[in-house]
C-alpha cells in the first residue's frame, strides 16, 4: 500500500498533528518508508522538509510560492492534485483540522475519492477498509467503510492516534507549481486570534471559574492560563450572578453549551445545570477545596485544593511545556 | 441574482438518539426534524442579500425523504421564494459527494449565481457537501463564513479558522459559502408568512430531472456508514487529594498528556 499525507504548515511551522498522520501512514504502509511520501505547501518551505526525518517519510513533495504563503482551497487543491498524479497513493490522508477539513472534500470531488471525515480509529486491517467517527457532536459513533475501488482518503481528529519512531529520509522532492494562481479566490488580510478572544462555543479547550472566584478581578488568574492554553474563559451561573463574569461567559443551560477537547472546572462546584452545558467535554478536570463537589463526579482528573495556588502552578507547568 | 440556498434537515439538537438493536440505523426519537441550524443562517444571508440588492430570488433546494418538504416550507415562510425537493428515494445511502452531485446539477440547471449553505450539517457532522458542491461546479468556495458583503460580482467574506483567526477573502462569483452561527441573526418566521408559503411554488424533482443516470449515482457512492454505537460511557475520574498541590499539579498534566493526550 501506498499512503501520501497532507503535512499542514502555518506561518512557517509545521502543525505537529500533521506527525500523527504520518504514524498511521507508516502503520497503514508496514513501516516501508518508501511506501510513504508526505506534500508540504506554501512560502519558503523547503527548510522544515529536515524536521520529518525519521518520522517514517521516505519522500516529500515541497510546492513553494510567494502565492502560496496563506492557504486557498482553489491552489491548494492543485498541487495536491499534482502530487497524488505523481506518487499514485492508495490512501490520502490529513488531520481534521480547519484547514484539512476544507481541503479534503475539494480534493476528495476533484478526484472522485471516498472520504471520511474526522477519524478517532481506523480498522485494524491491511487494505484500510474504514473507520469510526464521532457524530451529533459526540453523542454517537459511527462505524464508516469505503465501497468500490479507488483512492481512500481521510482526516483523524487530532490527538487520538499515537506518534510511532520511525526510519526514512524525508527526501525533498519539488513540485511544480506553474499556473497555481486563481485570480477568483484571494486572501486579502489574516487576522491573528488571542487567547481571550476565542468563542466559548468553539473553542476547543475552555477553563472556567466559579463563585470561588470571589471577585471579577480574580479572573486574571484564569485569563493567564487560558493565554497559555490558547483557552477561552467561561463562568458558571453563581459568578455570573454574583457579578464577577459577565452573561456570555456563562457555561449551562441557560448560558452556552460546550464540547471542548479540555474544559477545566475552577472552584465550579457542579450544579445540574452547569454540568448540562459541559459534561459532553472530551476531558474534564476540576479544581476544587470540597472533596465533595458535584463537579469531581463528572472529572476525569480533579486536584483538592484551593484554585488560587493551583491554578498558577498549573500555568506555569503548562507554559514550560509549550516552550519546550 | 439567482441565489440558491442548500438545505438538509436534522434531528433538533436535544433528541434522544439512540441506535437500533441491530445498530444499523438511528433512533432519533420523537423530536422530529429541523432545519439544520446552520443552512437557517444560510437562508437569512441570502434574504438580506436579495432585500439589499432589491431584486432576484431566492430558492430553496433540499435532497432528502418526502418530509423535507416541510422544512423547505418553513424556509418559504422566512421569505425564500421557490423550493425543490430533490428524492432521495433509491439513493437514501448516498454518500456526501452523490449529494454534491446531484446539487451541483440542480445548481446548473437553475443557473444560480451564488450558492449558500451551512457550514456544516449537526447530524453527520462531515462539513463535506457545500465545498464538493463547488468543487464539482468549479467555483470557488469560502466555508465557515461569520461576514459576507456583495459588491457587483465579488463578495468580501470573512471566515474562521482556529483560535479566533480569521481570514477575509475576496471572491469573484459564482460561489458557494458555508454559513457559520455568527454570520447573522436569522428572523422568526410570522403566521402571515407561514400562510403565503403554501402558496408559493415547490416543486418535487428527481435527479434525473437535472440529466442525471440514477443508477450510475448509485454505483459512484464510495462511503457508507455500516453501524452506529453510543460513546463508552466514562470511567471514574481520578481525583488527588491530600498532597502537596505543586505534586498533584504535576500529576494531572502529566496524566493529561500521557494518558488524555490533550496537551
Amino acid at each position: 500500500m501506498k499512503a501520501l499525507v497532507f503535512i499542514e504548515q502555518r506561518d512557517g511551522r509545521l502543525k505537529s498533528s500533521s506527525c500523527e498522520a504520518l504514524s498511521v501512514a507508516a502503520g497503514l504502509c508496514g513501516d516501508s518508508p518508501g511506501q510513504v511520501a508526505g506534500v508540504l505547501i506554501g512560502r519558503d518551505v523547503a527548510p522544515l522538509v529536515s524536521a520529518l526525518k525519521g518520522k517514517g517519510v521516505g519522500k516529500v513533495y515541497v510546492a513553494s510560492h510567494d502565492d502560496l504563503e496563506h492557504y486557498n482551497s482553489l491552489s491548494y487543491t492543485r498541487v495536491m492534485e499534482r502530487a497524488v498524479s505523481a506518487f499514485q497513493p492508495d490512501v490520502l490522508l490529513g488531520m481534521a483540522t480547519p484547514m484539512g477539513r476544507d481541503l479534503f472534500p475539494r480534493l476528495a470531488a476533484r478526484l472522485d475519492a471516498g472520504l471520511l471525515t474526522d477519524l478517532t480509529a481506523i480498522c485494524d486491517d491491511q487494505d484500510f477498509s474504514g473507520g469510526v467517527k464521532p457524530m451529533y457532536a459526540g453523542k454517537i459513533l459511527a462505524r464508516v467503510r469505503y465501497q468500490g475501488s479507488g483512492l481512500k482518503m481521510a482526516t483523524l481528529r487530532p490527538n487520538v492516534f499515537p506518534l510511532r519512531e520511525g526510519a526514512g529520509d524525508a527526501v525533498p522532492e519539488v513540485l511544480d507549481v506553474s499556473g497555481l494562481k486563481d485570480e477568483r479566490l484571494q486572501t486579502i488580510e489574516v487576522r491573528q486570534g488571542r487567547g481571550g478572544q476565542i468563542d466559548l462555543a468553539e473553542a476547543t479547550r475552555v477553563i472556567s471559574g466559579g463563585r470561588a472566584m470571589g471577585n471579577a478581578e480574580n479572573f486574571a488568574v484564569l485569563h493567564a492560563c487560558a493565554e497559555v492554553l490558547q483557552a477561552a474563559v467561561g463562568a458558571s451561573r453563581a459568578a455570573v450572578d454574583a457579578g464577577y463574569a459577565s452573561h456570555d461567559m456563562q457555561v449551562g443551560q441557560t448560558g452556552k453549551t460546550v464540547n471542548p477537547g479540555l474544559y477545566i472546572a475552577c472552584g465550579i462546584s457542579g450544579a445540574i445545570q452547569h454540568l448540562a452545558g459541559m459534561k459532553t467535554s472530551r476531558v474534564i478536570v476540576a479544581i476544587n477545596t470540597d472533596p465533595d463537589a458535584a463537579i469531581f463526579s463528572v472529572a476525569d482528573y480533579g486536584i483538592v485544593a484551593d484554585l488560587f495556588e493551583a491554578v498558577p502552578l498549573l500555568t506555569e507547568k503548562l507554559r514550560a511545556l509549550s516552550d519546550s | 441574482m439567482k441565489i440558491m440556498v442548500l438545505l438538509k434537515q436534522t434531528p433538533p439538537t436535544e433528541a434522544k438518539l439512540k441506535p437500533t438493536a441491530d445498530g444499523r440505523s438511528l433512533d432519533t426519537g420523537s423530536a422530529g426534524f429541523i432545519i439544520n441550524p446552520y443552512d437557517e443562517f444560510a437562508i437569512e444571508e441570502a434574504l438580506r442579500i436579495r432585500e439589499q440588492l432589491g431584486a432576484g430570488e431566492v430558492v430553496i433546494a433540499s435532497f432528502g425523504p418526502a418530509d423535507a418538504r416541510e422544512r423547505i416550507l418553513r424556509a418559504l415562510a422566512m421569505g425564500a421564494d421557490r423550493g425543490l425537493l430533490i428524492s432521495h428515494d433509491g439513493l437514501e445511502d448516498a454518500d456526501s459527494l452523490t449529494v454534491a452531485k446531484i446539487l451541483a446539477a440542480a445548481i446548473r440547471t437553475e443557473a444560480a449565481e451564488l450558492v449558500l449553505c451551512g457550514k456544516q450539517a449537526i447530524d453527520d457532522d462531515n462539513m463535506h457537501t457545500g465545498v464538493m458542491t463547488a468543487e464539482i461546479l468549479d467555483w470557488p468556495h469560502v466555508n465557515v463564513v461569520t461576514k459576507m458583503e456583495l459588491d457587483g460580482t465579488k463578495v468580501r467574506a470573512e471566515r474562521e479558522t482556529e483560535g479566533g483567526r480569521t481570514e477575509l477573502c475576496e471572491v469573484t462569483l459564482p460561489a458557494v459559502f458555508g454559513a457559520h452561527k455568527a454570520l447573522n441573526t436569522p428572523r422568526y418566521v410570522s403566521v402571515p408568512g407561514v400562510m403565503k408559503a403554501r402558496k408559493k411554488p415547490l416543486e418535487q424533482k428527481n435527479p434525473a430531472d437535472f440529466g442525471l443516470d440514477p443508477a450510475a449515482l448509485k454505483s459512484s457512492i464510495r462511503v457508507l456508514t455500516e453501524a452506529f454505537e453510543l460513546p463508552p460511557e466514562k470511567p471514574a475520574g481520578r481525583i488527588f487529594r491530600d498532597e502537596a498541590v505543586d505534586v498533584m499539579v504535576d500529576q494531572v498534566v502529566r496524566l493529561l498528556r500521557e494518558e488524555a493526550k490533550i496537551l
